[in-house]
């Protein structure tokens, strides 16, 4: 990539952008935003080819595999791979397309790809039982006050704090 | 069908480009939520959250929206709230959160790549163990249970207040960046 990438966009505004485009989801569609569950239908499906006598009898699979034209025809699906398309195009917009292993210095990048590996394991198990993750239930369930979703976003953050002071040294 | 699911991928596309324009497909922008030295997630999200809450109050208020059509997550308090505490230790040692994975792995960094991968080998494990899971996963059930509810205020007043905590938020989030550049720069 040739050329300084282009500064971040004002956090406020950015803010008031997506709270616009979740709004826009709430009137078009009657439903927010999310991304553990297009993850969960993935799951199911890959499970499914595995082993398809035991995801028959497995409630949570079953639900994403009753989806009428198959796990992959659903909602947030689709609507994470829009999520891919749109981060990619504004990061080609703005000059960030990059490969990279963003890291702290001291960290090797096998140490890094182990973390980003075991929190996103970590974060999927939490997601499953949670009903959702930070876009499904901390933003859209936030800002149709569900009460489940402020519960999952205070603990979520709470625990994220926690853990933080023993993970510095990963990110300095 | 077709044409929901291209507003999907519509309504995507504006989700990841905004994510991206933010910053938040960079774990180490992220992260600083959590050492206090850039709180760009708590202004992003919670200006998101202020924004569709209130068009969402005023568009119901004004008769345009039909709330009995938008589909509210429902409220298990016990799984949510240990979901919610794993899903942070998570969190913390990703850098990123499942939406703002997809995001960095799509602006090239490979360490999105691999919290994509992680959290679909964690939802995977998790789904085929639920047998053992489900008692608790379905406990604590309140079904669409909201705020103004919990607390026996009118909706607008649970509004006016998540404004207003909001806007204190901010004003506290630009204070301690001011205090981490200086500790910083000393």
């Amino acid at each position: 990539m040739n050329g300084a990438a282009k500064p971040y966009s004002n956090p406020y505004l950015a803010g008031v952008g997506l709270g616009l485009v979740l709004l826009a989801a709430f009137i078009a569609a009657g439903r927010g935003l999310g991304a553990s569950g297009a993850f969960a239908s993935a799951a199911a499906s890959v499970a499914s080819r595995v082993s398809p006598e035991r995801v028959a009898g497995n409630p949570y699979f079953a639900r994403y595999l009753a989806q009428p034209g198959g796990p992959w025809k659903d909602w947030l699906v689709f609507e994470l791979a829009g999520v891919v398309l749109g981060g990619f195009l504004s990061a080609l917009a703005a000059g960030r397309l990059r490969r990279e292993i963003e890291r702290g210095a001291a960290v090797s990048r096998k140490t890094r790809l182990a973390l980003a590996f075991a929190g996103g394991g970590v974060m999927g198990a939490g997601a499953v039982l949670a009903r959702g993750c930070t876009s499904g239930q901390a933003l859209t369930g936030g800002a149709l006050l569900s009460v489940g979703s402020w519960v999952f976003m205070l603990a979520a953050f709470a625990a994220a704090y926690l853990v933080a002071p023993i993970l510095r040294w990963a990110w300095r | 069908m077709i044409a929901s699911l291209a507003m999907a991928f519509a309504i995507g596309i504006a989700f990841g480009w905004t994510l991206e324009r933010a910053g938040l497909g960079s774990a180490k922008k992220l992260v600083g939520q959590f050492y206090l030295t850039d709180l760009t997630v708590f202004k992003v999200m919670f200006s998101a959250i202020a924004t569709a809450m209130l068009g969402v109050f005023w568009l119901a208020r004004l008769g345009l929206l039909d709330l009995g059509q938008v589909w509210i997550p429902q409220t298990f308090l016990a799984p949510q709230l240990v979901g919610g505490l794993i899903f942070g230790c998570g969190f913390a040692c990703a850098g990123l959160c499942p939406g703002t994975s997809c995001v960095a792995a799509a602006s090239g960094r490979g360490d999105g790549a691999l919290v994509v991968a992680g959290m679909f080998c964690g939802v995977l494990a998790t789904g085929a163990s639920f047998g053992a899971l489900q008692t608790f996963y379905e406990s604590g059930a309140e079904g669409t249970f909201t705020l103004p509810e919990l607390l026996h205020l009118p909706y607008g007043v649970v509004v006016a207040i998540v404004v207003v905590v909001a806007l204190l938020g901010f004003r506290l989030a630009e204070r301690l960046e001011r205090r981490a550049a200086a500790h910083a720069s000393r």
